[in-house]
């Protein structure tokens, strides 16, 4: 799942302060599940604007709705009717999303509400963890189902770095080496002659490296 | 502006614990002020950022959440998320320049009801001294109902 999370309010306060007429926009998917930008953040987030400006004297008007999702245009033609009533978007999706509310409303500035960081599991309540950079060919196969892109800070293929120690990484003992926790799965599989094998040069083409990406399913696209 | 002050607070209390105490200083004939509008909850765990808020946002001048004695809670630990969800209302609160102190957190068992009328006392005069909610009191909450 997309991980993001909430700006501090001080930041979105100098974001809207321009406008009037805020409508806050949060979405049902990923944000939800990971309490950045659900309905339940949309309600408190206008909440603590409306005292915000209230105490002040400050008369601004906040509009509050939460799409299915905001990466798909036919759920953001649900504010369309409304979108004229406002001065400006606090999308609390993650950037796609934003993106894509402010592809489809160019006449409305678009301003995100959340900063999105990863994608990530879910470890604990409250506690969430980077587990894919979307490489665009992924080689957990012969890893373990460990990935070496996203949980090695270097990114190499080809076993730890000198850097590994006591199965930490150089970064700190809060980071587990990802190559340390390869091999000791691949032992555990009863499967060490993967990590024997040199893995071929990693094309990353496929990853953020060759420029944005396009997926295209042609079998799909009627 | 030359009358006394009278504040008004909304005060989420527990039904087995601070609500039994308010009933038991009414049965005491214990005097408390009147200023708290008692909300019965099932328990102080159920009480969310946004009850606080709305409270807030509605023109309260303060907002009173009472829970059972820390370690005691019906529902085990109730209570204690209550706190730390009280402490993190305060903490937004100084962030969007609101006083914290406009919300407290209290802890007592339903055998004290005198305990009830003093921390009633307590609030009132606490908010008496913050003063009146800066929120417009004829004020409507400005954010709109979702479509
Ligand atoms: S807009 Fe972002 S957060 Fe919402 S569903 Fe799409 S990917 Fe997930
Ligand atoms: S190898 Fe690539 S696709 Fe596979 S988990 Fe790692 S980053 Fe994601």
């Amino acid at each position: 799942m997309i991980i993001a999370r909430k700006k501090p309010v001080e930041e979105i306060i100098t974001e809207i302060d321009p406008y009037d007429r805020i409508l806050i926009l949060g979405c049902n998917e990923c944000v939800t599940v990971c309490e950045a930008g659900g309905k339940k953040e949309v309600e408190i987030l206008a909440s603590a604007l409306t005292l915000h400006y209230q105490a002040r004297g400050k008369a601004k008007t906040f509009g509050k709705a939460t799409l299915e999702r905001q990466c798909d245009r036919e759920y953001l033609e649900e504010i369309r009717g409304r979108i004229h009533n406002y001065d400006a978007v606090l999308s609390l999706a993650c950037g796609v999303g934003v993106q894509f509310a402010a592809e489809t409303y160019t006449a409305t500035p678009l301003l995100p509400g959340v900063d999105t960081v990863c994608l990530g599991a879910n470890e604990e309540r409250g506690l969430w963890t980077e587990r894919c950079q979307a490489c665009g060919s992924c080689v957990l196969a012969r890893t373990g189902g460990i990935c070496p892109v996203s949980r090695c800070a270097k990114r190499v293929m080809n076993g730890p770095c000198g850097g590994s120690a006591n199965g930490k990484c150089e970064l700190g003992p809060d980071t587990d080496c990802a190559w340390q926790l390869i091999i000791d799965r691949l032992k555990a599989l009863g499967r060490l002659e993967d990590y024997e094998q040199v893995a071929p040069i990693k094309d990353w083409s496929t990853d953020r490296a060759g420029g944005p990406r396009t997926i295209t399913r042609e079998d799909i696209q009627l | 502006m030359s009358e006394k002050f009278e504040p008004r607070i909304v005060g989420f209390c527990c039904k087995y614990c601070a609500y039994a105490a308010a009933d038991l200083a009414g049965s005491m004939r214990l005097s408390y002020p009147s200023n708290i509008k008692i909300i019965q909850v099932p328990c102080t765990g159920r009480i969310d950022v946004i009850h606080v808020l709305r409270a807030l946002e509605e023109g309260a001048d303060g907002v009173m959440i009472a829970g059972c004695l820390e370690g005691e809670c019906h529902f085990l630990e109730g209570n204690l998320k209550a706190r730390s969800r009280i402490d993190r209302i305060k903490h937004l609160l100084k962030k969007i320049g609101m006083d914290p102190d406009r919300v407290e957190m209290f802890n007592l068992s339903s055998a004290m009801g005198p305990r009830f009328a003093e921390i009633a006392s307590q609030m009132t005069e606490q908010i008496q001294a913050l003063g009146p909610t800066p929120i417009p009191r004829s004020c409507t909450p400005a954010s709109e109902t979702a479509a």
